[in-house]
Formats: structure tokens, sequence, C-alpha cells
């Protein structure tokens, strides 16, 4: 099994073999669109990230003390940007999900979404599986 | 850049606005998002930075010379407000921070005047900042809020407003023109109908007055608001013309400097217009610019301003109507140049990423108007807004772009 880190370097790697943006964004395009679709019982207001131009359902589940995202967006670009998060993260254990840095988004030229700005920014996301994984972390230890 | 109009110079006017010359993302900058705030020519850059250099000084109570020509300045440019709007007298135009300030300080107002058994009538094609205000006040007052409707094509159903004013109404509020559609409401109508039963009217003219020329007394409207930076000005900024009489009637906003005339610990004396309103230190540079701002667009002329506009918004609908899957919302003839928009089941939020990547800024989103986006059963609309700095050419790119982000995105 990969490190989360072995995953964002591979990442990396993949990302860097793009020329230009458009590829970056059909290859996003294209995660977004093969994303697993979630349940649509799952996708509701407590699973919502609030704040989002589009909506944006997150879910975390412990399988055998590793956490399994799963997401669905109305934007094809959020799925296809949670998607490269999921990859990154799930199935990893919320200790190793908290210590993981992001420094691979600067790397894949997707920093542009880590602004406030952008409605649907990556920083959200992935502040709210870290929070996940705080929770199932409090979880185990208590 | 090509245009039509032989008689309005859009390359002598482009090159007044420094940002326009720039790059985003690697592509000359298209400038779409007008609605939401409009760029500044370099001679509202000149206002705000000449203040700094020259004159820069607290306004109204200062003997030297600094602050004498920092007042006459500022109260130059609120004259100047007070000639394009029309007023009777400079001291119906409030200095505000904005549109929103403006509507408050109204809303706030009016507190005192209401009851339960009151009536506010707000319509359906409202901004979020025209809509809560009013919300807060009826829970202050008990008054009751009512929606005026709107039809498919995005315009008031003047019928229903009809049935909905009574004896009780005691507020009409209405933008001017619609921020998400562009919708020019019939407000002379809106007006009368409104004084037939005693009641008063703000109208929001945020989003028209970049493009139509407003006369508050031809209007007879009792309240209009506007914010400087849609209108070429700086943000921070904007006005409240109410009529006198009215202005006199509602109680200060905000206690502080500059709105009292004479303060003990038993009692204070609120100041004559429009300084009862104006608590605090102003926002003296960007009131100066506004008043640039003004004199700008008056210089090329808001009428050639609103023709120019028009036809670019014609060539835009025709050129998108053309586009696979392509539905506009907002189709009344009687528009500003702003078009909203969604292809397909296409998310607006993937079509505003592209676009940006293509140099191109456009909204996206509910606009702060979810009540029309609910109406139309959308999660929000990609809303192109132009200004007569852009060009026909700069819309060719925009279609070229559309298509190139339906093709990634489908």
């Amino acid at each position: 099994m990969s490190s989360i880190q072995d995953i964002q370097n591979e990442i990396v790697e993949e990302f860097g073999l793009f020329d230009d943006w458009m590829q970056r964004y059909e290859y996003m395009i294209e995660l977004g669109k093969s994303l697993p679709l979630i349940n649509s019982e799952d996708k509701n207001d407590n699973l919502l990230i609030k704040g989002c131009q589009s909506k944006l359902w997150l879910k975390a589940d412990m399988k055998n003390n590793k956490i399994v995202f799963t997401a669905d967006s109305e934007a094809i670009i959020t799925k296809g940007i949670i998607a490269i998060l999921i990859r990154v993260f799930s199935n990893h254990s919320p200790t190793s999900i908290l210590a993981a840095n992001t420094n691979f988004i600067d790397e894949i030229g997707l920093k542009e979404h880590l602004s406030p700005t952008r409605a649907n920014g990556l920083a959200s996301m992935i502040n709210q599986m870290k929070y996940y994984a705080l929770a199932y972390q409090s979880k185990q230890n208590s | 850049m090509s245009t039509s109009n032989t008689s309005f110079d859009v390359n002598k006017i482009r090159s007044d606005f420094p940002i326009l010359s720039r790059q985003v993302n690697g592509c000359p900058l298209i400038y779409f998002d007008n609605a939401a705030t409009s760029q500044k020519p370099q001679q509202v850059i000149d206002a705000i930075v000449h203040y700094y250099q020259n004159y820069n000084a607290n306004i109204h109570r200062g003997v030297h010379a600094l602050s004498q020509e920092a007042t006459d300045a500022y109260e130059k440019a609120r004259r100047t407000l007070q000639t394009h709007f029309n007023a009777p007298k400079a001291a119906d135009i409030i200095m505000t921070s904005g549109t929103t300030h403006a509507i408050n300080l109204v809303a706030s107002g009016f507190t005192p005047f209401l009851t339960k058994d009151d009536e506010i009538l707000v319509s359906a094609l409202e901004h979020h900042s025209n809509i809560v205000p009013w919300q807060m006040l009826c829970e202050r007052t008990g008054a009751q809020l009512q929606v005026i409707p709107m039809t498919q094509d995005g315009t008031l159903d003047m019928s229903a407003y009809s049935k909905l004013l009574n004896n009780k109404t005691k507020l009409v509020f209405v933008n001017h023109v619609s921020n998400t559609l562009g919708t020019i409401n019939p407000i002379e109508q809106i007006i009368t109908a409104a004084h037939q039963v005693g009641a008063n009217v703000l109208v929001d003219g945020a989003q028209a007055c970049s493009h139509i020329q407003v006369d508050v007394q031809a209007l007879d409207v009792d309240f209009y608001v506007a914010s400087a930076h849609k209108m070429c000005g700086p943000t921070g900024v904007g006005m409240l013309y109410g009529k006198t009489e009215l202005l006199e009637k509602l109680p200060p906003y905000q206690g502080g400097g500059e709105m009292i005339s004479e303060v003990t610990f038993e009692q204070t004396t609120y100041a004559e217009l429009p300084h009862k309103f104006e608590a605090g230190t102003p926002n003296i540079a960007g009131g100066i610019a506004f008043g640039a701002a003004v004199d700008y667009l008056n210089q090329i002329g808001l009428d050639r301003i609103a023709q120019y506009e028009n036809e670019l918004l014609q060539y835009a609908s025709s050129a998108l109507s053309k586009l696979e899957g392509l539905k506009i919302y907002g189709t009344t003839e009687n528009k500003t140049a702003v078009i909203s928009f969604n292809i397909g089941d296409i998310h607006p939020y993937d079509i505003g990423v592209l676009l940006d990547k293509m140099g191109i800024a456009v909204r996206t989103g509910q606009h702060c108007t979810q009540p029309i986006m609910d109406f139309y059963g959308i999660p929000g609309t990609v809303r192109a807004s132009f200004a007569f700095y852009n060009t026909r050419t700069e819309i060719d790119l925009f279609v070229a772009a559309l298509k190139k982000a339906t093709m990634m995105l489908t």
C-alpha cells in the first residue's frame, strides 16, 4: 500500500506530462466523470460542504482502521479536484491523514483553487477531510 | 477592435482604462463582469492620487487651507451628483459607503413609523441586499413583507403588483435594473401606483446608473440609491438621494462626529441635512473620485453609452443563441447589457473556471439573488455583463472560448 506521500509524488509525475492548462483540466474533468457516485441518500445537508458555489457532498467511513472517502458534486471540475484528494487521502489511517502535507497542489498547478475566493476551494475540502480524520482519531482514542 | 458605431471611439475609450491592457493566464483580459464592478479610468484614479498627494485633510471643520480645499472638492462632488441626478438640493444627496449602506439607512429609519398592520412590498428580482434589510425591518416592527412576483421572461408581474398595493402598503422597494437578468423595471409606473395608495418608494439604482440617465424629480421617486464602483468610480462610496421632507423625518442612522450640531451629556442636537446622516470622517478621496467618475461618464454621454452597450447586447445575444443547448434567462426587450445563461446541464462554475483560464472574467453562481434561481429551478447561471469599453472582437473571443469550454465539459 503506497503512502500518502508516494501517491502525491505519482500525481505530480502524471501532471508533469501535460503541456498546458487544457490538458490538465481535461484530465481533471475525466477524473471527475470517473468518480464513483455516492448513494443519493448520502447527498444530504449533513454531508454538504458549506459555502460552495456548486454543491459538494463528502462522506467518510471507517473500514479496518482506515478512512474511506466518497464524494459527489454538481460541478465536474469540483468532482475532479475531490477525486484527486480522495486518491491521496482515502484508505489511510486518521493519524497519517492528519500528518500529511499538501505541497503537491502547488506542483500540479492547482494553487489557484486554494484561494479563498474560489467558492469551491480546495482548502475547504482538505479541511473537511482533516476534520473527519480528527473526529475518527478522537473516537479511536476514547 | 471593430465597432459599427463610428461616432463611438471604443479604442480611445479603452486607452483610458489601464487595466484593460493587462493579461490574465497568458491571454489578454476580457472583462465581462461589469455588473459586479466596473473598471476605473485613469481620470478617476488620478482624482484619488491627486487628493492624497496635494490636499489630503479632514473636511468640514478645519480652518486651514488643506481642509478648505478638501471640503470644497468633496462638496463639489456632491453638487456633481445633485446635477447628474437632478436633485432639488445638494443636501438631498447623502454620501454613503455604497448602495447597501444607503438601503440600510432608510430601512432603519422607517422603524419608528411602521406597525404590524403595515405592509412592505419588495420585488422578486431583488438582490439580497434589497431583501434582507426589509426582512429585518419587518422583524423589528411586525410589518408584513409581500413579494411582487416575476414572470418567465424576467419582468415584474405588474397586474399582481396593482393587486398587492392597498392602503396598508407603506413602502415599496424595487431595483431599477435587475443585477442577474438585466431587466429594466418600469419604475415610473411603480412609483405612480405606489403614491396613489400613499406608499413611499425606494429604487435601487446600483445596476442602472452607468447605463441610464436618472432624473429623480421627473420620476418623483422618494429614495434613490447608487454605488460609485458600478459607475467607474471607486469602491466604498455611494449615495442616497431622498426627498427633503422624508430625510428630515427619518432619525439619524449612526451616531458620531459630523452628524451633530450641539452635544452635552444631557442632549444632542442633530446637524442639518446632509450631515445628519454622515457620521464620522467620510471616504473623502472616494467621494471626490465619485464626482470624477460621473464627470467621466457624462463626458462620453450616457445615451451614447447605452446605445453602444445595446449594440453589444444584440450582437452577443445573437451569437450566443446559435450555441447548442444555450438558454438565456431574462429575455425581455427592455434590458441592459447583461446576459445570464446556462449551457445544457453544465454547471455554471465549470464554465467560469475554464473561461478564466482563457483570460475571460464572468460571474457564475446565484448573483446574490437566490429567489430568482429558485424561480427558474437552477443552481445558478453564467453572467456576462458588458460595458462601453468592451468590443465585438471580445464577444467573438468569448463565444469561441465558450465553445471550447463546452467541448471540454461534455
